[in-house]
């Protein structure tokens, strides 16, 4: 593999990687939307979902993208026309910048980022700016709503994400997210090496807490306060139509993904299977077929979780604001922190 | 000229447009959304003197943070649609002269320090963990203290805002 790409020149690896990237990014989101949002969803309320486009209903969203992309792109009067146009892409762009720290296989990356984890954590915060200028610009008091409940939401629930992350760190000793994998791949549990060391376990608080923080950031029920269609018609999306409200749209399911495959890269083991089971020792040994197998036992981590956060989102009832904010600073951030102080205890100690 | 020279150059091309449209626009929210673009700017310098801890930081704390508490602000108080008229006052006339000071001040500071000197071929690359190793090695005493100072600012500010 890595032989192979040496051969490539610099600007066709560059061009192999926003290649890899969109692929990395884009189809997770469909599959997503169609495995969960619309076959899953229609299952858990007894009914079949799309069945007409293609076999079993799986080109459907082939057609809806096509009837999107034909609306007219409309802008309200009294808008901030160049503003409003821009705020979806800031979104988007968020997520394709989030892919780019994670690793697929051992030489199936497409940064090799010292600090993995805090830039992810910091790029993630990007769109929220693209959420609050679309809530503002597009002239409407439910948009501008929508759009300050969200940044309310998403700084709140950001830092109890951080306060996760930073158990997992303190225990893999390192920020760089092809460390982790293989710090929880070449460790055991108990003296047993078969199932490596997945952080799931020992940072089992860690997880919890990121997977509500993740929930909360990509604003699925219960915490959909700033698309509460309810009270404030689609919040910050209710002036976007045709292919901007697809990017929206696109983005949300994206960002899933993407937060899924770190949740599994920080605590399932992402691409990597226990490495005794084939005799390696360290990031080196691995067979080079792993750039294959590691991202699809990636893909089914990523949808394992996104299986979870889909299964939530059509269960529970959307929270109040006011409990929302108070479960974030009064609940899960202290609990956070005192997963931290522990996790450094017991770093210490043994 | 090297590549990082051409990428310095566009990129404080940029931040100086930006930072230009940053005081003369007539929309607070279009400046902060130019102060945004310098901040980024900032970052990608950073990246480019291969300090990555630093770049991150700067996107995490300003863009991310102060940034969206900025407009979040503005937009829960005064942000209208369109321009303003009021934006710009009077002390625009005792503004460009205290910011060319500025300027030939700092210019004036890093030609006298540094000069022609140029940075060794390899220089050394500072990793996060040495950057880490330091803050909590000699300078520890200072972090502390600052994070007084800090814990102080927000414990103030609490205060401050607390009306019962």
């Amino acid at each position: 593999m890595i032989a192979l790409l040496a051969e490539v020149p610099y600007w066709g690896q560059s061009l192999l990687r926003v290649l890899g990237g969109l692929v990395a990014v884009l189809l997770p989101a469909g599959t997503i939307v169609y495995v969960f949002l619309f076959k899953m969803m229609s299952f858990m309320q007894s009914r079949l979902g799309p069945m007409e486009a293609g076999p079993y209903g799986s080109m459907q969203l082939f057609a809806e993208v096509g009837k999107w992309l034909q609306k007219e792109d409309i802008v309200p009067d009294r808008a901030d026309a160049r503003i409003f146009k821009m705020a979806p892409i800031i979104v988007l762009v968020s997520t394709f910048l989030l892919v780019v720290v994670v690793p697929f296989g051992p030489e199936a990356w497409f940064t090799d980022f010292e600090t993995g984890v805090f830039y992810a954590l910091a790029v993630s915060s990007i769109s929220v700016l693209g959420i609050l200028i679309a809530g503002w610009s597009s002239a409407n008091k439910y948009s501008l709503l929508g759009g300050l409940r969200a940044a309310g939401q998403l700084i709140a629930y950001e830092l109890p994400m951080v306060l996760a992350v930073m158990g997992v760190v303190i225990q893999a000793g390192t920020m760089n997210l092809q460390k982790i994998v293989v710090a929880q791949n070449t460790g055991s549990m108990f003296g047993i090496d078969a199932i490596g060391h997945p952080y799931v376990i020992s940072q089992f608080f860690g997880f919890i807490i990121f997977m509500i923080a993740i929930q909360a950031e990509l604003t699925q029920a219960p915490f959909d306060m700033p698309i509460a269609e309810s009270e404030l018609v689609s919040g910050y999306m209710t002036e976007y139509s045709g292919f901007r409200f697809l990017i929206f749209f696109i983005g949300e399911f994206a960002t899933a993904g993407v937060f899924a495959m770190i949740a599994s890269v920080l605590f399932l083991g992402g691409w990597g299977v226990p490495f005794t089971w084939f005799g390696w020792t360290s990031v080196d040994d691995v067979a080079n077929w792993m750039n294959i197998v590691g991202p699809l036992i990636m893909f089914t981590k990523m949808m394992l979780l996104v299986f979870v956060i889909m299964w939530i989102r059509f269960s529970y009832p959307r929270l109040r604001e006011d409990q929302l904010q108070r479960f974030a600073w009064k609940g899960l951030i202290p609990v956070a922190l005192v997963n931290i102080m522990v996790t450094a205890i017991l770093k210490v100690v043994f | 000229m090297i590549a990082q020279n051409i990428g310095f150059l566009i990129i404080a091309i940029v931040m100086i447009v930006a930072a230009l449209r940053v005081v003369t626009t007539n929309n607070v929210v279009h400046a902060a959304l130019w102060l945004v673009v310098v901040l980024a700017g900032a970052a990608a310098q950073y990246i480019l003197l291969a300090a990555e801890f630093v770049a991150v930081t700067q996107v995490l704390v300003y863009i991310g943070a102060v940034m969206v508490l900025f407009l979040f602000g503005t937009m829960l108080t005064r942000a209208r649609i369109g321009a303003e008229s009021d934006l710009n006052n009077s002390y625009k006339k005792l503004g460009i002269p205290v910011g060319l000071v500025m300027l030939v001040a700092m210019g004036l500071a890093l030609t006298d320090s540094f000069g022609d000197e140029k940075l060794p071929e390899s220089a050394k690359v500072v990793s996060t963990q040495e950057v880490s190793d330091q803050i909590f090695g000699p300078y520890l005493l200072p972090f502390w203290a600052l994070s007084f100072v800090l814990l102080a600012a927000v414990v103030g500010a609490i205060v401050l805002a607390r009306k019962d």
